[in-house]
């Protein structure tokens, strides 16, 4: 059986499946491509001229995806979170690659790049210093909004993670109990909730006067609620954690922070990276519910690209467009995430 | 060395210390929001009273299970929404089900094409937010799904149209309600007491529900959808809400139900396949008798969390307008005011049902511990 | 000279299993002593306690005038002097074998890196490794693992030093590295306590050997006596089992 047919055509129900299947794609890829590309419409004025060939209005991308990637961001000071979103992303990339884990200098010149980094990016989207003009946080939305926010977001609940895993696993019945308490509780609570408590509930909470932007509020919220399933990820990963290292680590003598900061949470984490990576995915995504709050990130966006007159009742097009981000930022995600499971499988270190 | 020094050497100090700093700070931080909270609503001359649950509601519900209409109390609407995130909840979940082990065996054939296609929809499902989907198969249905009109007709007298789908009136009784519940129960005690019972485990399984419908089931006037005007009339109408939503979530946790089975089937030692197939069992034959029933247990954990996840994705019906429980909270809130209560209401509920959950899961666990579960 | 370690009527129970009903032992600084005996009789249970990875339950244990009281906080004090080597070597699989030496003398006594690298680097030509200081225990054989176990214990300049079984893990032809890198520790008169079977290494270098059975020493007596004349059948047996090539290993 030639190559290309083996899986396909090997025997009969499979060959009479694999037909039946081509049929099928068939049929949608044909009528996709008459939607797409024989009645796509790439430089119609507006909606109901794409609607007289019934093709897709390409043209709407073309007049409005500024609108969609940066949200409501001020037209000519684009550039500022284009910028900071091409950082964000690099600094991820770096914080990323196995390399930078291996020594210890290294690792602290990630943390002061971050360090740096965070506040230089606040201070580009903000501005109102060093020549910028001031852009407040509500106009602030699109992509680098969504990048912005998984990211600050899933990086607190990392750290508030660590601590709830050790301690959940720890001997202290009150620290063990209150952690117990706080991971069941946002794991038990759905994220929109969550969202709805800090909108609402926010200047109930604080005392008057106190006032805390809308973007911040968000993160919060996220970070809260993505601690909790971090730390559930993070303790199974202290759980593979072989007893034998608990002993040879006491045997030397090490108190409880220096094991489990230099032998046992270096293994640990190690081993759950992949899950956390998914986490952060499923972070990525979640973004999206901030339009319950009404934030304008990726999605937000999409939608508040169509609500003009001229362009009023496409969906799919903007739809396909930030599904299209997402799907490259997601996937290539994964495709990491996947990469280092099979890394660290092979030749633990 | 100080007298502090050694005292702190002391295991038992450092745990009382550490405890006792944990407890104050949290307990500080409890003190601090309530203060706030109570300290916040006076100034707005308001308090923390869940009475206003007997006031009148006046919003309007598209469908609702409880019997809602505008002007009942708020804790009707309550019990309203939650009926509906439970209906989307029990539609999606027993659907889902089966597409994800569809999928999942689609994920496993050998023929190229079909694994190649479920592998196209869960990558697509899992790397696009939900939200995005539930918002495009929610335009979809308002706007491709054809009007009244030229509705579609998927069984005899049950049509799709861009205003819902509308079946029989008597499909839609309590006592179908009442008889899932008896089912639901059967099943468990079957579950429990399989050991025990052997083959009449079936019966309690079957009985209660047939029972229940034998005594309840009323012979009520079938009420077909018929089309009158510019729609259907008669029968009972599920919104194009309720139709995106259910489809949303199927499509979407499906994807992720796939992968969890399949890693499931394939979590089972190799070395079961390989015997078995010495054994001169047949493919189907050893998915059947030797894969599954092992599959089955190492997956009915994640599954279960799965189902969960379902439920509380179920609250994005707020973005698309469909009355579930999140949804009526919002609009309570707007119209009396009354932030805290509502939103404890929203959070006790799931909470609720998670823990629940946990629970039930906890028991299985332990069920199959005892039993020699290779987990 | 007070002795390195004094262990009086210690007591140690795992639940309804008491595995150290009574014990008492003395060892003098400097002294090299075997403990030997078929296994569940407590051998590792009691080095354990030793240094406190095994809380006992009553019974003192003083080693070079510390005395081991888990209440008080002591044992990470007895742990610094006191180091150990471990049936399955528990290296740390992220750090390097050279790493592996120096964490515990850098983070717990304060010593500066540079020295300890020094010092760790010597201790691992000791050992007869320095050209596999820069890689992972992944890449090394478990000979080579063990070795780099033993100078990791070695840099933390202990007055004491415990070997819990640590040839069983090996294969066969891995044990004799092991062990000569043991035999050259005995001229540097370091304290050893060596819980092994392997009693040619006990005829060659230990002072004492001791057989435990049942949480109980049934005899404590230098190597030569202990082998010609062992103390009850139950000594007697043990010796005859270990004698059979093929009945070696557990």
């Amino acid at each position: 059986m030639k190559g290309w047919a083996r899986g396909l055509f090997d025997n009969v129900p499979n060959a009479l499946v694999s037909l039946a299947l081509l049929w099928l794609l068939a049929h949608v890829g044909i009528g996709l491509w008459d939607w797409a590309i024989t009645r796509g419409n790439f430089d119609a004025p507006n909606a109901e001229a794409c609607a007289r060939t019934g093709g897709a209005c390409w043209a709407f991308l073309g007049d409005r995806w500024r609108l969609i990637l940066f949200g409501p961001y001020p037209y000519a000071q684009q550039w500022r979170p284009a910028t900071a979103l091409i950082l964000f992303v690099a600094l991820i990339a770096a914080t990323a690659t196995p390399a930078t884990w291996r020594a210890r200098a290294r690792i602290r010149t990630l943390i002061a790049a971050w360090v740096i980094g965070v506040p230089l990016m606040a201070v580009l989207m903000w501005g109102g210093i060093a020549g910028l003009s001031f852009v407040p946080a509500r106009l602030w939305g699109g992509l680098p909004l969504t990048v912005m926010l998984a990211t600050v977001g899933v990086g607190l609940a990392f750290m508030l993670a660590v601590l709830l895993a050790l301690g959940r696993v720890s001997e202290m019945p009150v620290i063990r109990a209150l952690c117990t308490l706080y991971i069941e509780f946002f794991r038990g609570v759905p994220l929109i909730a969550l969202l709805f408590l800090v909108a609402v509930l926010f200047p109930y909470l604080v005392p008057p006067g106190w006032t805390m932007d809308t973007l911040l509020r968000a993160g919060v919220a996220f970070a809260l609620f993505f601690a909790a399933y971090m730390a559930e990820a993070i303790r199974g990963g202290l759980q593979a954690v072989p007893r034998g290292q608990y002993l040879a680590a006491d045997s030397l003598g090490m108190g409880y922070w220096q094991a489990r900061t230099r032998i046992i949470l270096p293994q640990a984490l190690r081993t759950v990276i992949p899950s956390l990576v998914n986490i952060f995915i499923a972070a990525f995504k979640d973004t999206s519910l901030v339009v319950v709050i009404s934030m304008l990130d990726l999605l937000g966006a999409a939608n508040a690209s169509t609500a003009e007159a001229r362009w009023w009742g496409l969906y799919i097009e903007p739809y396909l467009f930030i599904a299209a981000i997402y799907l490259a930022f997601c996937a290539a995600m994964s495709a990491y995430s996947r990469g280092l499971e099979r890394r660290l499988g092979v030749g633990v270190r | 060395m100080t007298s502090l020094h050694l005292a702190w050497k002391r295991p038992v100090v450092r745990a009382v210390v550490w405890q006792t700093l944990a407890l104050t700070l949290v307990a500080a931080l409890a003190v601090w929001f309530y203060l706030n909270i109570t300290g916040n609503l006076a100034r707005r001359n308001l308090d923390v009273n869940f009475g206003f649950l007997a006031g009148r509601a006046s919003f309007e519900f598209g469908e609702n299970l409880v019997g809602y209409r505008p002007g009942d109390s708020f804790l009707t609407a309550f019990k309203a929404g939650f009926a509906n995130t439970v209906l989307v909840a029990a539609t999606a979940i027993p659907i889902t089900t089966i597409v994800g082990v569809f999928l999942a065996l689609m994920r496993l054939s050998p023929n190229r094409l079909a694994r190649g296609i479920a592998f196209g929809w869960i990558e697509a499902v899992r790397n696009t937010p939900l939200l995005l989907q539930l918002l495009f198969w929610h335009q979809l249905t308002i706007r491709a799904l054809p009007g009244p009109r030229g509705a579609w007709e998927l069984l005899p007298d049950v049509f799709l149209s861009n205003r819902g789908l509308y079946f029989p009136a008597a499909l839609a009784q309590p006592a179908f309600g009442h008889a899932a519940l008896a089912l639901l129960a059967g099943a468990v005690l079957a579950l429990i007491l399989r050991a025990r019972l052997g083959r009449l485990a079936w019966l309690v399984l079957l009985a209660p529900p047939l029972l229940v419908l034998a005594f309840t089931l009323q012979p009520v006037e079938v009420t077909r959808p018929a089309l009158r005007g510019f729609n259907f009339s008669g029968g009972v109408s599920l919104s194009p809400e309720f139709v995106a939503l259910v489809v949303a979530l199927v499509v979407y946790q499906a994807g992720f139900m796939a992968e969890t089975i399949r890693s499931g089937i394939l979590g089972v030692a190799k070395g079961q396949t390989e015997a078995a197939a010495s054994l001169g069992l047949r493919r189907a034959h050893t998915l059947r008798f030797v894969v599954f029933p092992q599959a089955l247990r190492i997956v009915i954990p994640p599954v279960t969390s799965q189902y969960l996840s379902l439920t509380k994705n179920s609250s994005l019906a707020v973005v698309i307008g469909y009355p579930d429980l999140v949804r009526v909270s919002q609009v309570t809130i707007s119209e009396t005011g009354r932030a805290v209560e509502c939103i404890t209401i929203l959070l006790a509920v799931y909470l609720s049902l998670s823990l629940f959950t946990a629970l039930l899961m906890n028991l299985y666990n332990r069920h199959v511990m005892t039993r020699g579960g290779a987990r | 000279m007070t002795p390195i370690l004094t262990m009086r009527n210690v007591r140690k129970s795992f639940g309804p299993l008491t595995v150290l009903p009574d014990l008492s032992l003395t060892v003098a600084r400097g002294e090299r002593v075997v403990i030997c005996g078929p296994s569940g009789s407590g051998k590792s249970t009691a080095i354990a306690c030793v240094n406190g990875l095994v809380p006992h339950d009553s019974g003192r244990i003083t080693v070079d005038g510390i005395e081991l009281d888990h209440r008080s906080g002591t044992a990470p004090d007895v742990r610094r002097m006191v180091g150990m080597v471990f049936q399955s070597f528990n290296l740390f699989p992220h750090l390097t074998a050279l790493e592996n030496c120096t964490v515990g003398p850098v983070t717990v006594q304060k010593r500066p890196r540079r020295e300890a690298e020094a010092e760790a680097m010597a201790l691992l030509e000791r050992v007869r490794i320095p050209e596999q200081a820069h890689k992972y225990p992944a890449q090394l054989s478990g000979g080579q693992q063990q070795r780099v176990a033993i100078a990791r214990a070695l840099a933390m300049r202990p007055r004491l030093l415990l070997f819990d079984e640590p040839t069983s893990a090996l294969d066969p032809e891995m044990v004799k590295e092991v062990l000569d890198a043991m035999i050259a520790l005995a001229d540097t008169g370091l304290t050893m306590i060596v819980v092994t079977h392997e009693m040619g290494f006990a005829r060659e270098v230990a002072h004492r050997v001791l057989f435990m059975d049942r949480g109980e020493v049934l005899q404590d007596s230098p190597p030569a006596e202990f082998f010609a004349a062992p103390a009850g059948p139950r000594v007697r047996d043990f010796l005859t089992h270990l004698r059979r090539p093929n009945l070696h290993h557990a």
